[in-house]
């Protein structure tokens, strides 16, 4: 029913990407974090305009300008971030920016009784005057799915809708979307879980870094198979070799037993459950899974950044009990968290570069609170210093650095509360492949040092390079852990995909 | 997946660039805007009165009152946050000062730290809600602001507090030192932008100040105990209310239920024309110090050339918006 070839972007984030979908087919797109899928949806759903290609519609082909364009088309996109207006009702939102109207004046009925019959076509017992924002996560996903319907739209993307749902939520989606199939919309479903692929897909396309790599009918695409392809690259046999690894017999520095973290929406999926985990004094143990997996919500919670009521469970830092409080008290539990979005909430970036170095650093240089300006000064030199920061002056304020000099600022800051414990979240997001190298040596520095280092990243080649452990979660649970001489990529995805 | 990378031009900047950026910078555009005022004042100077040192004494008096809001209004803005309840503790403190002096014949020395205590206790009350309950400084000070109005009514029952008598330490407040020669109410907000300048610069309290102005999130994984910090910069905003609200009864001679009314404002403009960002993070106390003085001699100059002040409001709101447009120019 389409054919689209496509590439895309300076980067070539899509490149020569075809993608069929065929009337009243589930047709699951899969691939890695960063494989291109989101980018080739948004193509689809008029948000970027393709550099080379076309999109065919019906034997037609079709340039969407806008996602407006495309949703009068027919092409609907319900995307991770819902995008409701809480505040208005169910009606409204259906309805937003189409508003049913005679000479201007908006004809609520009208209004109303559509939206009770679409909302009666998906089994949804709602009325359409509620608030939206009232309303659980699940019920807002179906009315994003009755906007399409309104729309009439024939083609429906979902990406990662059950990422927030339980199971009879997932049940009622699933539901849904065979209904759907069943009227003849084709539906593009993206997933990161083996089980949800096999339940509902007709037909899988895999993506792999920005390029097509197979379209095939599910039953001809086994997960071995499907992960095989979405892996692909073979591995540089270097990358993995060569490593003094640490002794067996270092002393764990950081035990994580039971670890629970509760949704902060009320009766929600646990971000977290049950996990434990162990890094010893020396070690770098990576955290792999892909999005929602809560591998980032685990470190978030054991560093306090969700207060102390949201998490449960054991943990101990060397030998002493540790309850998460705040970030302030995990600091001065020589703990240290780099988050994976260092302009969002990694730096002061309207400050200067020996701000932000000292920022959780302030009390060793300025006991009583009055600033030892000398002291702090040598601080930030001496960090930036070892850690290679490439800056004019380190007066100049971190906006204006590159995102490699920006992250190793980040760094720095860590480095100078002297931590024992480091967890860090995509430490090379968004960093060029010079800086990245950089950033390497000195995480290896790190673990040299002894340092207990929990380390996240998407790139796989990276997680495999780094790590001397490898956990693997899936859905909030620590699936899998494996050994460094053990682990591959296959391993680790089919695990995070939640296979057996 | 989308790079965050950004780039910088790797050759050096050019000397044109490099003047250009400091003319961007925001102490310089205040300094420029000052003397431009100051020329101004030098050309129209109202028959020579700008020539004469009590001409800018008096100017320097009357903007004093507004200019200690001002210095605990920068370090509101500063932490991202708005303190439009000023005004009105202003004009609570000026009731409660002249009650405690004039009615019940207290000391200066026990008045004085009762009235800045209360004045600390309303921005505290009104850091905590916004710090705990995560409402919107704007509105949680705009409901501090009719309360305290309210109070300040309640415990004056509407009435002008004075007597006949006009206690010593009213006269003490608003006389001239050093030969009649510069006001003690001068003297006092020069005390508050040190204190001010010191906390901001100095001290590790500061550095959280810019810290959750700038990215409050950042400040609160490294560390930064914020819900502490927000309630000490309100009570701090409260605190330096206070010790304009006596300062104003002892002007004034009197404590005015009224008193203080929209200088909330005044305050807020002094802070935005000095080049403090009302996003926060980025200003300081200096330049609060030169918006005090555009202010206060723009002022001062209209009034001298017998410029109605229908038209001084219009021409001060004017300025506001230049001022602004200037500062978004940089940014």
């Amino acid at each position: 029913m389409i054919g689209i070839v496509k590439s895309f972007g300076e980067h070539r984030v899509l490149d020569q990407v075809q993608f069929p979908l065929r009337e009243g087919e589930v047709h699951i797109l899969a691939g890695e974090n960063g494989a291109g899928k989101s980018t080739l949806m948004k193509i689809l759903g008029g948000v970027y305009a393709p550099d080379a290609g076309e999109v065919w519609l019906r034997g037609r082909p079709v340039r969407f300008r806008s996602p407006r364009e495309a949703a009068l088309g027919g092409v609907a996109i319900i995307h991770q971030e819902l995008s409701l207006v809480p505040s208005m009702s169910v009606a409204d939102n259906i309805y937003l920016g189409r508003e049913r109207t005679t000479r201007g004046w908006m004809r609520f009925g009208h209004q109303h009784d559509e939206s009770t019959r679409l909302l009666g076509r998906l089994g949804l017992d709602v009325h359409p005057r509620t608030a939206v924002g009232d309303l659980p996560i699940s019920f807002q996903q179906m009315i994003e799915i009755a906007k399409a319907l309104s729309l009439n739209a024939q083609i429906l993307v979902m990406d990662e809708p059950t990422s927030a749902l339980n199971e009879p939520e997932v049940e009622r989606l699933f539901a849904v979307v065979n209904d759907l199939r069943r009227s003849g919309c084709g539906i593009v479903y993206i997933t990161h879980k083996l089980e949800e692929v096999y339940r509902i897909a007709d037909r899988i396309t895999v993506l792999r870094d920005g390029r097509w790599i197979a379209t095939a009918p599910a039953r001809d695409m086994p997960a071995p198979l499907l992960i095989r392809h979405m892996v692909g690259r073979e591995l540089d046999e270097r990358v993995t070799a060569g490593r003094t690894i640490a002794r067996s017999d270092a002393p764990v520095l950081l035990r994580l037993e039971h670890v629970t973290v509760r949704s902060s929406r009320r009766g929600g999926r646990p971000l977290v459950n049950d996990v434990g985990v162990e890094v010893r004094a020396g070690e770098i143990v990576g955290l792999a899974g892909l999005q929602g997996s809560g591998n980032s919500d685990l470190l978030w919670g054991v560093f306090g950044a969700f207060g102390r009521r949201r998490v449960s469970g054991d943990i101990r830092i060397g030998t002493a009990a540790y309850r998460p409080r705040s970030p302030g008290w995990a600091i001065r539990n020589g703990m240290a968290l780099v988050t994976n979005d260092r302009q969002r909430n990694g730096l002061v970036t309207g400050l200067d570069v020996v701000a932000n170095a000292t920022l959780a650093a302030l009390p060793r240089v300025s006991p009583v609170g009055w600033l030892r300006r000398g002291e702090e000064m040598a601080l930030a030199t001496d960090s930036t210093r070892v850690l290679r920061l490439r800056a004019a002056s380190l007066r100049q304020r971190v906006a204006t650095l590159s995102g490699g000099n920006q992250q190793k600022v980040v760094l720095a800051k860590w480095m100078n509360i002297q931590p024992r414990v480091l967890l860090l979240d995509e430490p090379t997001r968004g960093v060029d492949v010079g800086a990245k190298q950089e950033i390497y040596q000195i995480l290896d520095d790190w673990r040299q040092a002894g340092h207990a280092i929990v380390l996240i990243t998407s790139e796989m080649p990276e997680l495999l390079m780094l790590s001397d452990r490898i956990v693997v979660m899936h859905r909030g649970r620590a699936v899998t852990a494996m050994e460094r001489a053990e682990a591959t990529q296959e391993r680790i995805l089919h695990a995070a995909m939640g296979g057996d | 997946m989308s790079p965050t990378n950004i780039r910088v031009p790797s050759e050096p900047p050019s000397v044109a660039s490099r003047g250009l950026a400091i003319l961007s910078r925001p102490w310089v555009t205040a300094i420029l805007a000052l003397a431009l005022v100051i020329t101004l004042g030098l050309v129209f100077h109202g028959n020579g009165a700008f020539y004469k040192w009590g001409t800018h004494r008096d100017a320097l008096r009357l903007i004093s009152v507004y200019a200690i809001l001002a210095c605990g209004m920068t370090v509101v803005i500063l932490s991202a946050g708005i303190d439009l309840s000023v005004g009105s503790v202003l004009g609570l403190i000026a009731v409660a000062f002249s009650i405690l002096v004039v009615r019940w014949e207290w000391s200066a020395w026990t008045a004085v730290p009762a009235c800045l205590l209360l004045g600390a206790c309303c921005g505290a009350a009104s850091g905590s809600l916004i710090a705990w309950f995560r409402i919107q400084p704007f509105i949680v000070t705009l409901a501090m602001m009719v309360f305290a109005r309210g109070l300040a009514k309640k415990i004056s029952h509407g009435e002008k507090i004075w007597s006949a008598q006009t206690p010593e330490v009213f006269t003490r407040i608003d006389s001239r030192l050093w030969g009649e020669n510069i006001s003690v109410v001068t003297l006092v907000l020069f005390a508050c932008l040190i204190v001010c300048w010191i906390g901001l610069t100095r001290l590790r309290w500061g550095r959280y100040v810019y810290a959750i102005g700038g990215n409050e999130e950042a400040a609160r994984l490294s560390g930064v105990p914020v819900s502490a910090m927000k309630i000490g910069v309100y009570a701090l905003a409260g605190l330096f209310s206070a010790v304009a609200g006596i300062c104003h009864a002892a002007q004034e001679y009197q404590g005015d239920p009224e008193a203080g009314a929209t200088y909330e404002l005044t305050a807020i403009a002094i802070v935005v024309i000095g080049g403090t960002s009302l996003m926060g993070g980025r200003g300081g106390v200096g330049l609060t110090l030169l918006g005090t003085l555009i202010i206060g001699y723009v002022d001062k100059i209209l009034s001298i050339n017998a410029v109605p002040e229908a038209n001084r409001l219009m021409l001060t709101g004017a300025i506001i918006v230049v001022a602004v447009l200037v500062q978004r120019r940089k940014s």
